[in-house]
C-alpha cells in the first residue's frame, strides 16, 4: 500500500519537474558547467578575493591606491577613448557593407572572405602592417610627401591612431559577421511591403530595417566594445604605452608583472570588468527600449 | 492616388537565368475590375505580380496607365497597393501603425492620417486591436490589418498574392467575402494571384490561367469553366478526369473516340480536334451512375475509393482496362461495387493531342508540380 503511493509521488514528482523543463538531460550540462566553474567562476572569485587582501592597509587599500593615483585612475578614460570610437566605428561602418551584401550576387564569398580576413592575421601582424604602412617612412607618409602634399611625414603610428587603427582592423570583421546574420534574420518582403506603400529607400532603412535591427547593434556593439576595451599588444606595439595608449590592461600587467603587487593587479581587473559592465548596461538599458521580437526572416 | 481608365501589359516578360519565368504576357485591367492569375506553383503568376508592383525588373515588353509608361518606376512610385502571401506586417509596428504607415510616407497632415486610419480600421473591423502588435494577432486579424494597409492609400490598383492561403478552410471562406465584399464596397482595381481555381471563379471578374510562364486562357468564371481552351486549362479547372484516346470520326462538333477499352462520344473544343490522338475531359459531377441497360456513353466500371463529402459521394473507380476514373454522386456506393457510369456527350469535351499528352500519363501530383 504505501509502496504505491511512494510510486505515485515519485512519478507525480517526475511531473511536474517536467513541467519546468527538468528531465534527466539536463545532466549533459555538467561537463560545461564543470569549465565554466572551474576557468571562469573560481578564478574570478579568487581575484576578487585576492584585490581585498593587500599586502598593508585596509581591505580597500588597493582599491584606493589605484583610484586615488591620476597615472593609474586616468588608464580608465584612456582605454574607454580608444575603445569607445572603435567599436562605435566598427558598428556604424559594418552598417552599411552588410546593407549592400544581404542578397545573393557574384562574388560575394570573396568579398566577405576580404573583409573577414582580418580575424586570421593576429594583432601582432596588423601592427606590423600599420608600422609599415603609417609609419613615418611608410609608404602613406612616403607618397604624401613624395606628392608634395606633406612637408613632413604624419604621426599615425606609436600614438593614439596607431591603436586605434589597429582596433578598427581587427573589430571590423567581428561586427561585420555579425551585423551580417542579424540583417538576413530580417525578412526582406517588409521592405518591399514598405516600398508598396510610398517609402523610399532611406524611409525603408530608417523606419523598417534599422528599428528592427537595432537590438542586433546593441549586441554587436557590447562585444566589439568588450574586445576593445581588454587591448593590450597593439597598445604596446602600434602605441605608446608609456603616455597616452597605457590602457587599462597594461597597468594591470605592470601591478602583477612589474610591481608584483597582486592584489592592485586584481583590483585593476575588477574595475576594467566594472566599466566593460557599466557600459554594457547602458546599451542594453537602451536596448530594452526597443522592440526584440520575430523580425520574419529565418533568424 | 491618380486613378487611371486601364492600365495595360503589353509582351511582358521576366527571364530568371535565362530561364523564362514569364513571357508574353499581354493584358488590359481596366478600371474597378478584379482579375484573378490563376495556375500552378512556377507558373509565373507571382511574378506577374511583382513585376506589376515594381518589385521586379522587367526583362521585355512595357506596362502603360492609360498613355503613362510606368515600368521604369520604382514601386514607391506607382501607387499601388499590395498584400502579401505572409502578410509582412512590420512587426515592431502596432496595428494602427502598419496601417497609418502610407499615410505617412505620403506626409498626408496629421489629422487626415487619423481620420483614414480610423476609418481603415473600422472597415476591417479591428478596433479592439489597434494598439497590438501584429505578433499578438491571429492570421485572419493579420490578414486583415495588411489588407487595410494597402486600401487605406486608396490605390488605384491593389495587388493581392496569394493572401489567403497561409489561412485555414473556414478563415478563408471568411476573408474571400471580406475581400470581395471589399472590392464590391470600395470598387477598387484588384489583381489577385491564386492558386486555387474555386477561390478564383468565386472572386473574379476575369480571370487569367497561366501555365510555364504563359497566357493559356483569359476570360469570365463562366468562360473557363464550361469552355477550357485546352486540356491544361481543362485540368485546372476541376475535369478531374482526363484520358488519352483516339479519334475514330470527327462530324461537326461530335467526335467518337476509343481507347482504354472505352468507347465515347463527345464535343469537339475548337476546330482543332482530328481524326487520332485526342485529349478528354470532364467533370467528375457530370458522370452519372446508372442502370445498365442506359444507352449513349457508357462504361462499366468498379468502386475503389469512396469519400464522404457530405450531401455527394466523391468516388474513384477503375475499369477493367485500368483507367480510373472520378465521380460524384449522391448515390451510396461501396468499395468494390461494379458500377454503369454515362455522361452525355456535351459535356465530354475533346481537345487536339499534343506533344504535352504523355504528362497524362504521369501521376496528378507530378502534373500539377511541373
Amino acid at each position: 500500500m504505501s509502496g504505491t503511493t511512494a510510486a505515485t509521488g515519485r512519478l507525480a514528482l517526475r511531473h511536474r519537474l517536467a513541467e519546468h523543463g527538468i528531465d534527466r538531460q539536463l545532466w549533459l550540462l555538467l561537463p560545461a558547467m564543470v569549465f565554466i566553474v572551474g576557468l571562469f567562476l573560481y578564478p574570478f572569485l579568487y581575484g576578487l578575493g585576492l584585490s581585498f587582501q593587500p599586502s598593508e592597509g585596509g581591505a580597500l587599500a588597493s582599491y584606493e591606491a589605484f583610484f586615488s593615483d591620476p597615472y593609474q585612475r586616468g588608464t580608465i578614460w584612456i582605454t574607454l577613448r580608444l575603445a569607445l570610437p572603435a567599436a562605435l566605428f566598427n558598428v556604424l561602418a559594418a552598417v552599411p557593407i552588410a546593407y549592400r551584401m544581404r542578397g545573393r550576387f557574384r562574388g560575394k564569398r570573396l568579398l566577405t572572405i576580404l573583409l573577414v580576413v582580418p580575424i586570421t592575421l593576429g594583432t601582432v601582424l596588423t601592427a606590423q602592417g600599420l608600422l609599415n604602412y603609417l609609419g613615418p617612412t611608410g609608404w602613406f607618409n612616403k607618397v604624401l610627401t613624395g606628392l608634395g602634399l606633406l612637408s613632413d611625414p604624419v604621426r599615425l603610428t606609436n600614438n593614439y591612431w596607431g591603436v586605434l587603427f589597429s582596433l578598427i582592423i581587427t573589430g571590423f570583421p567581428f561586427a561585420f559577421l555579425l551585423i551580417l546574420s542579424y540583417l538576413s534574420g530580417i525578412d526582406p518582403t517588409l521592405e518591399r511591403a514598405a516600398a508598396t506603400l510610398g517609402a523610399d529607400w532611406r524611409q525603408r532603412f530608417r523606419r523598417v530595417t534599422l528599428p528592427l535591427l537595432a537590438p542586433g547593434l546593441a549586441t554587436t556593439f557590447c562585444l566589439t566594445f568588450v574586445l576593445a576595451f581588454s587591448v593590450f599588444p597593439s597598445a604596446v606595439l602600434v602605441g605608446d604605452p608609456a603616455g597616452e595608449t597605457r590602457v587599462i590592461s597594461l597597468a594591470a600587467y605592470q601591478a602583477a608583472y612589474e610591481s608584483f603587487d597582486y592584489s592592485l593587479a586584481s583590483a585593476i581587473a575588477m574595475v576594467m570588468g566594472a566599466v566593460e559592465l557599466g557600459v554594457i548596461a547602458l546599451v542594453l538599458l537602451w536596448r530594452s527600449s526597443l522592440y526584440k521580437g520575430a523580425t520574419g526572416g529565418k533568424g | 492616388m491618380t486613378s487611371f481608365a486601364e492600365l495595360r501589359l503589353e509582351n511582358v516578360g521576366r527571364r530568371f537565368a535565362g530561364v523564362d519565368a514569364l513571357a508574353g504576357l499581354d493584358l488590359t485591367i481596366r478600371a474597378g475590375e478584379f482579375i484573378a492569375l490563376l495556375g500552378p506553383s512556377g507558373c509565373g503568376k507571382s511574378t506577374a505580380l511583382n513585376c506589376v508592383a515594381g518589385l521586379l525588373p522587367l526583362t521585355s515588353g512595357s506596362v502603360w496607365q492609360d498613355e503613362r509608361r510606368i515600368d521604369t518606376l520604382p514601386p514607391e512610385k506607382r501607387g499601388f497597393g499590395m498584400v502579401f502571401q505572409n502578410y509582412a506586417l512590420f512587426p515592431h509596428l502596432s496595428v494602427r501603425k502598419n496601417i497609418s504607415f502610407g499615410l505617412q510616407m505620403q506626409r498626408q497632415p496629421r489629422a487626415e492620417v487619423v481620420r483614414r486610419t480610423d476609418e481603415a480600421i473600422r472597415l476591417v473591423k479591428l478596433e479592439e486591436h489597434a494598439t497590438k502588435l501584429p505578433g499578438q494577432l491571429s492570421g485572419g486579424q493579420q490578414q486583415r490589418v495588411a489588407i487595410a494597409r494597402a486600401i487605406v492609400l486608396e490605390p488605384s490598383l491593389v495587388l493581392m498574392d496569394e493572401p489567403l492561403s497561409n489561412l485555414d478552410a473556414k478563415l478563408r471562406l471568411e476573408m474571400r467575402s471580406e475581400v470581395r465584399r471589399l472590392h464590391q464596397s470600395l470598387g477598387l482595381t484588384t489583381v489577385y494571384v491564386t492558386h486555387d481555381q474555386e477561390e478564383a471563379l468565386s472572386l473574379a471578374d476575369r480571370l487569367v490561367v497561366l501555365r510555364s510562364g504563359l497566357v493559356q486562357q483569359v476570360g469570365t468564371p463562366e468562360e473557363l469553366h464550361t469552355s477550357p481552351r485546352s486540356w491544361h486549362v481543362a485540368d485546372f479547372m476541376g475535369y478531374r478526369n482526363l484520358l488519352e484516346m483516339t479519334a475514330t470520326d470527327v462530324s461537326g462538333g461530335r467526335v467518337t473516340m476509343e481507347g482504354g477499352g472505352m468507347r465515347l462520344v463527345g464535343t469537339a473544343s475548337g476546330d482543332g480536334v482530328l481524326p487520332g490522338k485526342v485529349v478528354v475531359a470532364f467533370r467528375p459531377d457530370d458522370v452519372r451512375i446508372v442502370d445498365p441497360t442506359v444507352a449513349g456513353n457508357v462504361i462499366a466500371a468498379r468502386v475503389e475509393l469512396v469519400e464522404y463529402q457530405g450531401k455527394e459521394l466523391a468516388v474513384e473507380s477503375r475499369t477493367a482496362a485500368d483507367q480510373v476514373l472520378h465521380v460524384t454522386t449522391p448515390q451510396r456506393v461501396a468499395r468494390g461495387d461494379d458500377v454503369t457510369l454515362t455522361i452525355d456527350a456535351e459535356r465530354v469535351l475533346v481537345f487536339p493531342g499534343d506533344e504535352s499528352t504523355e504528362e497524362l500519363a504521369k501521376p496528378v501530383l507530378d502534373r500539377v508540380a511541373s
